[in-house]
C-alpha cells in the first residue's frame, strides 16, 4: 500500500492555465456554433467574406474539438498523471511551452480559416505552417507525459494513463500521416497534399474517424477513468474489463475510417472492412460506459446528491447512445440513407455535446475547487441548472437533426410511380428550415448552460461564500469527495 | 495477484491490490453478455467477409484488387439494378411518349400526366433557379405563368426556346438585340418616348414628340401599337407586364442602354424527352397559347 499522506509538490499552475483555456475556448466554440446554426436557418447572416458559413464552420469545429476538447485533455491529463504516478509533472518549462504553443496553434488555425487559408481537409484544415508548429508542441506533450510516467512512484500505470498515452501517440501518427504536404513556397500559406484522389480520401477519413476515436473517445475515457471513481468514491468496477476494452478499442478503431466513404470510388473491399470493423467496435466502445456506470454500484444514492457526478453519468449515457448509433450508421444500407444528411450532424453532436462536453464539465467542476484550493463549488444548484439546460439543449438538437436528416435522406431518394424524382434539392432545404430553428435554439440553451458554469467558476475562484482549504491540509479538497 | 487482496466492503468483491491517488479497482470479470455480443459481432463480420468483397489481395488479382465474396456483389451492380428499376417505371410510358406528337400527348390523359410529372421534376432542378420554383420569375427573369410570351407561348415555340436558348452559344439560338438608343437619341427624346410607352398602357399622358420617336425607331420591332412581335422576341409594351421595371426611369434606362438577358441552351444538357416534357409542363402552367 502506498502512503497517501506523502503528497509531492504537484505542478498545478499548468493545470490551472489549461483549465481556464478550456472554459474560454468552450464558450467561444459554442457561441460560434450557435451563430453558424443561425446562418443555416437565415442565410442573410452571412456577412462579408470573412464571416461566411464556409469559413466559420471550421472555426466552430476546431474551437470545440481542438481548443475546448484539446485543452480539457491537456488540463486533465497533466492533473491525472501527476496524481496517479505520485510525482510532479516532468519539465515545468516544457509543460509551459505546450500551453502557449498549443494556444498559438489554435489562434494560427482560426485566423487562417477566417482569411480563407485551408487545406480543405475536414478537421485538418490548418495549412502546413500551423501543422508543423503543432507537431513541435505535440512532441513536447508526449515527452512531458512519458517522462512523468517514467518518474512515477507507483508500481503500475493507472488505466486512465493508458488511454491518455494512446490518445497522444495516435493523434501524433494521424496528424503526420494526413498532413504530409509540400508548400508551394516557404513564404506562402498554400501547400499541396502528398496524397491524391481516392487515396487522399482514405487517408483523410482514416485521420478524421480516428480524431473521433483517439481524440474524442480514448482521451476522454482517460478523463472518465479518473474523475468518475474519484467523484463517486468507489473502486473502478472491473480491472479486467478495462484491459479488454482498452486493447480491443485501440486495435479496432483504427480500421473503421472507410465507413465515411461508402458508395464512393473507394474499392468495395475497403468499404466492407470499414463497416465490419465499425460493427465490431460496438462492444469495445461500450466497455468504457459499462465500467464507468458500474463503478457507481453501491453508490447510486450519490447521483441524487451530487450534480457533478450526474454530469459524468449522463455523459456516459450519451456516450453509450452515440457509440451504438455510430456502428448502426456504418452499415451500408443505413448509410445510404444517412450519409450527407443532417443525421450525421446530429450523431456528431450527441457525441460532442453529450459525451465530450459533459464529461469535461464534470471534470472541470471537480477540478476548479481543487486547483484553487476551495472546499467546494460556489453553487451546486447552479451546476444542476447547467445540467438540465444543457441536457434539454442537446435533446432538442439531436432530435431535430434526426427528423431533419432522415426526412432529407428520404426526400433525396424518393421517386414517383412514373420514375421521376419527387423533390428537388431546394425543396429539401425548405423542408429543413423549422428543424434548423430548433437546432439553433438547442445550441443556445447549451451555450447558456456553459455561461452559468463560467459564472459559477468566477464566484468559486473569487471565494464568494466558499471557504478555502487550509494550507496545512495535505489531503485538500481532493479528499473531501473521496 | 496475491490471494489476500483487500475485499471491497460494499460489493464484497476483491480488489486488484493497487491504489492510485485513492482509486482502487475491483477484480470483477468482464460482463458475460458483453463478451458474447462482442463475439457475435466478430463472427458476423467474418461471415460478411466471406459473402462480400472484403480483403485486399497481394497479387492484385480479383475484382478491383480484393476478394470478391461468394455473392459476387459490387456497388456498381447495385447501382445498375436500382437505376434499372427506376428506368423500368419510366419505360412504361417512354416509348409511347417518344413517338407521340405534342397534340397527341395532350389528348392522351396518361401521357400528359407523365409529361407534366417529368417536366415538373426537371423544371425544379434546372429552371427554378432563375424562374422560381413556381415559375413566377422576377425582374429580368420572365414569369412563365402569365400569357405574355417573348418568343411565343404555344408548345412548339416553348420547346424551341428551351432547346436553343436565348442569346446562347447554340447555333440556332433565339437572338434579338435592341440597340442602345442612348447613342442615337437625345435625353429629351428618350424621356418623350418613355411617356409614349407608358401611354400605351394608359399610365401617362401621351407625348406627341414621343409617339414620333417611337414610330421612327421602335415600331419596326415592337409594332405600331407597341404590341410586340414574338417572332423577333420583341416584348409587348402595351400590357401591364414589365420585364426590367415599369417606372419611367426603368423604361428610359432600358431605351438608353438595354439589358439583354441570357437563357442557356438545354439541348446539350438535357435529353430530347426531358426537353419535350419541360415544354409541356411550362405550357401547362397557365398561360400556354394554342
Amino acid at each position: 500500500m502506498t502512503n497517501l499522506a506523502e503528497k509531492p509538490n504537484y505542478n498545478d499552475d499548468i493545470v490551472k492555465l489549461f483549465t481556464i483555456a478550456t472554459v474560454f475556448w468552450g464558450v467561444v466554440g459554442f457561441a460560434v456554433g450557435v451563430f453558424i446554426a443561425l446562418q443555416m436557418a437565415f442565410p442573410a447572416l452571412n456577412f462579408g467574406e470573412y464571416l461566411t458559413f464556409g469559413r466559420l464552420r471550421p472555426v466552430h469545429t476546431s474551437a470545440v474539438i481542438f481548443a475546448f476538447g484539446g485543452n480539457a485533455l491537456f488540463a486533465t491529463s497533466y492533473f491525472v498523471v501527476q496524481r496517479t504516478c505520485r510525482t510532479r509533472l516532468w519539465g515545468d518549462g516544457w509543460a509551459k511551452f505546450t500551453f502557449w504553443g498549443y494556444q498559438a496553434f489554435i489562434v494560427m488555425a482560426a485566423l487562417g480559416y477566417v482569411l480563407g487559408v485551408t487545406q480543405a481537409k475536414e478537421y485538418a484544415e490548418p495549412e502546413w505552417y500551423a501543422d508543423l508548429w503543432l507537431t513541435f508542441v505535440w512532441v513536447a506533450y508526449l515527452i512531458v507525459f512519458l517522462m512523468t510516467l517514467k518518474n512515477r512512484n507507483e508500481p503500475h500505470i493507472y488505466v486512465a494513463n493508458w488511454f491518455y498515452l494512446a490518445f497522444i501517440v495516435t493523434v501524433a501518427v494521424l496528424h503526420l500521416g494526413n498532413n504530409i504536404s509540400i508548400p508551394i513556397s516557404l513564404t506562402e500559406a498554400k501547400s499541396y497534399s502528398l496524397w491524391g484522389g481516392v487515396q487522399s480520401a482514405l487517408i483523410q477519413w482514416w485521420y478524421g474517424h480516428n480524431a473521433v476515436g483517439f481524440f474524442l473517445t480514448a482521451g476522454f475515457l482517460g478523463i472518465m477513468y479518473y474523475f468518475v471513481p474519484k467523484r463517486a468514491g468507489r473502486p473502478v468496477y472491473s480491472y479486467r474489463l478495462s484491459i479488454l476494452h482498452f486493447w480491443s478499442l485501440i486495435f479496432i478503431y483504427i480500421w473503421a475510417g472507410p465507413h465515411h466513404l461508402h458508395y464512393t470510388a473507394l474499392p468495395d473491399w475497403a468499404q466492407t472492412l470499414g463497416m465490419t470493423f465499425s460493427i465490431m467496435l460496438w462492444m469495445p466502445s461500450w466497455g468504457g460506459m459499462i465500467n464507468g456506470m458500474m463503478t457507481l454500484s453501491g453508490a447510486w444514492n450519490k447521483l441524487r446528491e451530487d450534480p457533478v457526478l450526474r454530469f459524468m453519468i449522463v455523459s456516459l449515457a450519451f456516450y453509450g447512445m452515440s457509440t451504438f448509433e455510430g456502428p448502426l450508421m456504418s452499415i451500408k444500407s443505413v448509410n445510404a440513407l444517412s450519409h450527407y444528411t443532417d443525421w450525421t450532424i446530429g450523431h456528431v453532436h450527441s457525441g460532442a455535446l453529450g459525451w465530450v462536453a459533459f464529461i469535461s464539465f464534470g471534470a472541470l467542476y471537480y477540478l476548479v475547487p481543487v486547483l484553487w484550493k476551495k472546499k467546494e463549488l460556489y453553487s451546486l444548484r447552479l451546476v444542476n441548472l447547467h445540467l438540465w439546460i444543457a441536457t434539454i439543449g442537446i435533446v432538442l438538437y439531436i432530435a431535430a437533426m434526426w427528423v431533419s436528416g432522415i426526412m432529407q435522406g428520404l426526400m433525396w431518394r424518393s421517386y414517383d410511380s412514373m420514375g421521376f424524382l419527387e423533390y428537388s434539392f431546394v425543396e429539401t432545404v425548405m423542408a429543413m428550415h423549422p428543424f434548423y430553428l430548433i437546432r439553433a435554439f438547442g445550441g443556445l440553451l447549451f451555450l447558456s448552460g456553459a455561461l452559468i458554469m463560467v459564472y459559477n467558476f468566477v464566484k468559486t475562484i473569487r471565494g464568494d461564500n466558499v471557504p478555502s482549504v487550509e494550507e496545512d491540509d495535505t489531503q485538500g479538497a481532493e479528499a473531501a469527495h473521496a | 495477484m496475491s490471494k489476500n487482496n483487500e475485499i471491497d466492503k460494499v460489493s464484497g468483491v476483491e480488489t486488484t491490490g493497487h491504489t492510485w491517488d485513492g482509486i482502487k479497482e475491483l477484480n470483477n470479470p468482464a460482463p458475460r453478455w458483453w463478451l458474447i455480443v462482442f463475439y457475435i459481432t466478430v463472427i458476423w463480420s467474418i461471415g460478411y467477409w466471406v459473402v462480400y468483397p472484403a480483403w485486399p489481395t497481394l497479387s492484385g488479382d480479383g475484382e478491383r484488387g480484393g476478394t470478391q465474396g461468394t455473392m459476387g456483389w459490387t456497388q456498381y451492380d447495385q447501382l445498375k439494378e436500382q437505376q434499372a428499376e427506376i428506368r423500368a417505371r419510366k419505360s412504361a410510358y417512354l416509348e409511347r411518349f417518344e413517338n407521340a406528337s405534342f397534340a397527341e400527348i395532350r389528348s392522351d390523359e396518361e401521357l400528359y400526366a407523365f409529361a407534366v410529372a417529368g417536366g415538373a421534376a426537371a423544371f425544379k432542378d434546372n429552371c427554378a433557379t432563375c424562374h422560381g420554383t413556381g415559375g413566377a420569375g422576377s425582374a429580368g427573369y420572365p414569369n412563365l405563368n402569365d400569357d405574355d410570351w417573348l418568343w411565343g407561348g404555344d408548345v412548339e415555340s416553348i420547346h424551341e426556346t428551351i432547346r436553343v436558348g436565348i442569346r446562347s452559344p447554340h447555333e440556332e439560338t433565339r437572338l434579338s438585340e435592341m440597340p442602345p438608343f442612348g447613342d442615337m437619341l437625345s435625353g429629351e427624346e428618350i424621356a418623350d418616348v418613355a411617356d409614349h410607352v407608358l401611354a400605351l398602357s394608359g399610365r401617362a399622358e401621351d407625348s406627341e414628340a414621343g409617339a414620333q420617336v417611337f414610330a421612327d425607331n421602335c415600331a419596326s420591332c415592337h409594332g405600331d401599337n407597341g404590341l410586340g412581335d414574338s417572332a423577333l422576341g420583341a416584348p409587348n409594351l402595351a400590357d401591364a407586364i414589365w420585364f426590367y421595371g415599369s417606372e419611367k426611369g426603368d423604361i428610359m434606362s432600358q431605351v438608353r442602354k438595354p439589358k439583354h438577358g441570357v437563357m442557356p441552351t438545354w439541348e446539350a444538357r438535357l435529353d430530347a424527352n426531358t426537353i419535350r416534357q419541360l415544354a409541356i409542363y411550362v405550357h401547362s402552367l397557365g398561360g400556354g397559347e394554342e
